[in-house]
C-alpha cells in the first residue's frame, strides 16, 4: 500500500488546500466554518495515516514473530 | 526500494515539511509520520529475509527455538519503541519519548528473563556443591 511517495504529496496537497480554504473562509468572516474545514481536513489525513500505521504494526507483528 | 530512493524520499519529505510547517503544522506532523511508515515498509521485506537466514542458521546450529524467538521479539520491540519515541520527540514531547524508551527497555528485560534465569542455572550447575 505504502510503497511510493505519492501519499506524501497527497497529504501535503490536502494540507495546503485546507489552509487555503481556511484563509478564504476567514476572510469571508465565517470563522466557525473555517474551523470545521480545518477539522475535516485533519480527520481525512488522520484516516490515511492511521491506516498506514495499522498496516505497519501488523507487518512488524508478523515479521518479528509476535503472533507466530 | 533502493537506498537512493529512500534518501530522495527523505529530502522530498523535509522540503514538504518546511513548506507545510508555516501553513498547517498538524499536517506537517502527519508528513513526518507517513515518511517513517513508508521507509519502514520498504525496509521490512529485507528484514524478514534476513530473519529467515538467521533462523535457518539457528536451526542448523541446533539453537533452541525459544531463544531465537526471544531475540527476534527483542529486535521487534526495539524497532517499535524507536519509531514511537522518534515520532513523539518530533512532535515536541521529549518526556513522553523518554517514557516510551523506558517502557521498551523494561519489556525487553521482561522477555530476557527466561534466558537470564537459564544462564544463572547453568552457572550454578557448574559451581561445586559442598
Amino acid at each position: 500500500m505504502f510503497t511510493d511517495a505519492s501519499v506524501l504529496f497527497q497529504i501535503a496537497g490536502i494540507g495546503i488546500i485546507v489552509a487555503l480554504i481556511h484563509t478564504i473562509l476567514k476572510q469571508m468572516g465565517k470563522e466557525e466554518i473555517a474551523q470545521f474545514a480545518t477539522l475535516i481536513g485533519f480527520i481525512i489525513v488522520l484516516v490515511v495515516v492511521i491506516n498506514g500505521l495499522s498496516d505497519l504494526f501488523q507487518q512488524i507483528k508478523s515479521v518479528f514473530l509476535f503472533q507466530g | 526500494m533502493d537506498i537512493v530512493q529512500i534518501v530522495t524520499l527523505g529530502i522530498v519529505a523535509s522540503i514538504l515539511y518546511i513548506i507545510l510547517k508555516e501553513i498547517n503544522s498538524s499536517m506537517a506532523f502527519f508528513i513526518i509520520l507517513i515518511t517513517g511508515i513508508i521507509i519502514f515498509f520498504s525496509v521490512i521485506q529485507q528484514i524478514s529475509s534476513i530473519f529467515q537466514l538467521i533462523q535457518s542458521l539457528g536451526t542448523k546450529a541446533n539453537v533452541e527455538g525459544m531463544y531465537m524467538d526471544t531475540i527476534l521479539k527483542i529486535i521487534g520491540i526495539a524497532y517499535i519503541a524507536e519509531l514511537g519515541a522518534g515520532i513523539t520527540k518530533d512532535a515536541g514531547l521529549g518526556s513522553v519519548a523518554a517514557k516510551i524508551e523506558l517502557a521498551g527497555k523494561i519489556f525487553i528485560l521482561l522477555l530476557a528473563v527466561p534466558i537470564i534465569s537459564a544462564v544463572i542455572e547453568a552457572i550454578i550447575r557448574f559451581l561445586p556443591t559442598t
